[in-house]
């Protein structure tokens, strides 16, 4: 047990040093959305509400989407819904190492986002559950305090989303993401990645909102192929 | 409540579900490795997703716009092994530059 706290306390300042470039990145990733989201009419509180309990640059960024298009509010749930639905394979891949009964599960679960979770694998299934809620922690608080800051930075007129540049920084930072993953490569990846890009670029005119990603996401099914490449 | 509320409290709670469900459900117990190889090409699955919808899409079709230049560069940056900070600095950059000269 001592054993094992002295190893989590190192997992968690490790996970912290971790996570402190990309809170910076996800800080000027909030800022965009606090601009887009003032820009879009939803006053000071209400983002900063849905980055404080939310906390998905995807889900976020996706209402924000959907809503600004003059979708309605179904959909903008769908679509956040379902680029969330990640979150549950991810926690099911996750869940042998997190600790405690279901409560505490459901709890450390929260800290579960893209990046800390991509950055806490460790190779043949395994997770480091104390470097993924250290590398969680310093980006939540990045993402609240950038969020306020875009929604209280003055919108330079309706097109200040737009007109800095800010709606290229959410693919850009996907795109890093995408290519860490990728640093780990093998010929099965790439496929995925391949199939992926071909699915959504084929389903984003002809589908609603949200369904591109999802289906995309079953590229990963050729993990059901046999072979350990 | 305003449908911009109805939103956030819906998206909240779905999110905190999901996360909330995964680990109990694969809690306590070793997953089969197809299942494990499944997973590991999940997330570039999703994130090649996100970059081509982020990138491209446009309220319900693909465009070729700005933001392609923008990202096209965080790309090139990402190759040279730029952080991911410069990356990011850069895509919102040109996209704004572009734009403004365009």
């Amino acid at each position: 047990m001592t054993d094992e706290g002295v190893r989590d306390g190192g997992g968690y300042i490790a996970g912290m040093r971790t996570g402190l470039p990309f809170a910076l990145v996800v800080f000027v990733v909030a800022i965009s959305f606090g601009v887009l989201a003032r820009s879009l009419g939803w006053g000071v509180l209400a983002p900063i509400a849905f980055s404080v309990t939310t906390f998905s640059v995807a889900a976020q960024f996706a209402v924000a989407a959907v809503m600004g298009a003059g979708g309605g509010v179904f959909l903008a749930i769908v679509a956040a819904v379902l680029l969330n639905a990640r979150f549950l394979p991810m926690g099911v891949a996750v869940g042998p190492f997190l600790k405690g009964g279901h409560l505490r599960r459901a709890l450390e679960g929260q800290t579960i986002i893209t990046t800390s979770w991509a950055l806490a694998i460790r190779g043949g299934g395994r997770f480091d559950r104390a470097f993924m809620i250290g590398a969680t922690v310093p980006q939540y608080v990045a993402w609240v305090a950038g969020t306020v800051v875009g929604v209280l930075a003055p919108v330079v007129g309706a097109g200040g989303f737009e007109g800095l540049g800010l709606d290229a920084i959410f693919p850009a930072f996907f795109l890093a993401m995408l290519i860490q993953d990728l640093r780990s490569g093998q010929k099965r990846k790439i496929a995925a990645i391949a199939i992926a890009a071909i699915l959504t670029t084929a389903l984003v005119p002809i589908a609603p909102p949200g369904i591109p990603v999802l289906a995309a996401c079953g590229a990963a099914l050729l993990g059901l192929k046999g072979g350990s490449s | 409540m305003s449908s911009l509320w109805i939103a956030i409290v819906a998206v909240a709670l779905a999110s905190a579900a999901f996360k909330a469900a995964g680990p109990i459900l694969g809690g306590g117990r070793e997953l089969p490795p197809r299942m494990i190889a499944v997973m590991a090409l999940l997330t570039p699955a999703l994130l090649t997703a996100l970059v081509v919808t982020g990138t491209f899409g446009e309220g319900g079709h693909m465009a070729l716009d700005e933001r392609a230049l923008g990202v096209g560069v965080a790309a090139v940056a990402l190759a040279l092994r730029a952080p991911v900070l410069l990356a990011v600095v850069l895509a919102a950059l040109v996209t704004a530059l572009v734009r403004l000269l365009g």
